[in-house]
């Protein structure tokens, strides 16, 4: 009995060591980022492609005031309400005391500068896949921007999901590296996938989750429920989308559907983003969307 | 018996879409889709030529850009009666937060105004000052349907 027990005891020790080598959050080397030199106009592109302010500005904010990373978006789940923090230049409200290697280790682990997982609502699964010159430059880009001092929401997540540790066991399951759309035959679709897959995050809304919260990418892009409760986000793989490149093209630059809608709910800030790249880009997205795999 | 019973079923039934079908707002419900629709027809006049899609004619943008303002400058007052918003009542996608916000839908309503205003003024005037123009009606109809529409 008493050997049994010591046994036990070992077995859970030995487990708990495990769990906490296995879910200690990861970062990049320093030594990854010599010889990158940031490009400030590449910086504001990745700023753009990544949407970053339509999650980080203040809820509402228009135009120039997009600049001003505030944050304070609420994020409905299952798991809880997640808030986009303050990410503006501020060093102690905001991220302005943070290193070219702190964001890297951000946006490709979800790994905070105090060695701490941050929750997926901030999508390093596909933000991982930006290259280190993209994060070093838009790095240096976000410094350019105005700070503010507005403290940032702490999250309203319930236990057991608030153990932060645990999104250790979370990331070993689902954070992947790699692509979801293993072919890309031309530069073009290599392209479109980067600006898809990597900075634009659209799978984060069309794709469906499991129950953890993760992204199914068997089912990707093919549509899911809106988190926010009303309504569903589209399919947008051939199975369901008919639109034109045309048509496609039209709308990432004007916001308007083939018969003149107009977008709605989160897509209107994403628009305000593709409306603002070059038309190389959208038409490499464009390239991606069609040749996405019918997904019905 | 059994046919009593599904003669009662059949027609509880009937009665139950009757009540969904007929609300006292259908009538305007039905308008504001309508005034929706003028704005869409013309619009697409507009969006197609600045697309590419139909060939650019002065007369013809010029016409729909008319009527684009026209449309901006109706009284859509009765359109929007209390208590039809989505949930209320079938066939409504206006969330409820329109009714509570009406300087700022009016404010909207001023945007989308100035920007048929500014379209009707460049739509003969050549394809590029149709194109320049009309990203600002696509940003003012996007900005209310953002706020006050129910996403599909």
């Amino acid at each position: 009995m008493r050997r049994l027990l010591t046994a036990l005891v070992i077995l859970g020790a030995v487990g708990a060591a495990i769990f906490w080598v296995v879910t200690k959050p990861k970062i990049t080397d320093i030594t990854a980022l010599a010889g990158i030199v940031p490009d400030l106009e590449q910086g504001g592109a990745v700023f753009i492609a990544g949407g970053c302010a339509s999650c980080h500005a203040a809820p509402d904010a228009k135009d120039e005031a997009r600049l001003e990373l505030t944050g304070g978006r609420g994020f409905p789940s299952d798991f809880g309400t997640f808030f986009a923090p303050n990410i503006s230049p501020h060093p102690s409200a905001g991220i302005g005391d943070w290193s070219a290697l702190d964001l890297v280790n951000a946006m490709r682990h979800g790994t905070s500068p105090k060695g701490e997982h941050y929750f997926p609502a901030f999508p390093y699964t596909t933000y991982q896949n930006t290259t280190l010159a993209d994060i070093v430059s838009l790095h240096a880009y976000l410094q350019t921007l105005p700070a503010t001092d507005v403290a940032s929401k702490p999250h309203d997540v319930g236990f057991p999901f608030n153990i932060r540790r645990s999104l250790g066991g979370w990331k070993l399951l689902f954070l992947r590296p790699g692509w979801v759309i293993q072919e890309a035959a031309t530069p073009e679709l290599e392209r479109g996938r980067y600006l898809v897959e990597a900075l634009g995050h659209c799978g984060e809304c069309h794709t469906p989750r499991n129950l953890l919260g993760a992204v199914q990418s068997s089912r990707w892009m093919a549509g899911a429920p809106n988190p926010s409760g009303k309504g569903t986000i589209p399919n947008i793989t051939p199975a369901k989308l008919d639109w034109s490149e045309q048509d496609l093209l039209y709308y990432f630059s004007s916001g308007f559907t083939p018969d003149f809608d107009t977008a709605g709910g989160h897509m209107t800030d994403v628009i305000e983003n593709l409306s603002q790249m070059s038309e190389a880009d959208l038409k490499a997205i464009t390239a991606y969307i069609k040749a996405l795999p019918a997904a019905e | 018996m059994i046919k009593k019973i599904t003669f009662a079923a059949v027609g509880l039934a009937l009665a139950t879409t009757a009540v969904f079908a007929e609300s006292p707002h259908d009538g305007a419900i039905a308008a504001r889709k309508a005034h929706m629709q003028l704005y869409g027809h013309n619009l697409g006049i507009l969006g197609g030529m600045a697309k590419g899609a139909i060939e650019y004619d002065a007369d013809a943008a010029s016409a729909a850009a008319t009527n684009l303002a026209t449309l901006t400058k109706m009284s859509q007052g009765s359109y929007w009666p209390q208590g039809s918003e989505a949930g209320a009542v079938e066939g409504s996608r206006a969330l409820g937060a329109l009714w509570q916000n009406f300087p700022d839908v009016g404010a909207k309503s001023g945007e989308m105004a100035a920007a048929a205003a500014a379209m009707e003024t460049a739509a003969g005037g050549g394809l590029d000052a149709l194109r320049g123009a009309i990203g600002g009606v696509g940003g003012a109809c996007g900005a209310c349907h953002k706020a006050y529409r129910q996403p599909k």
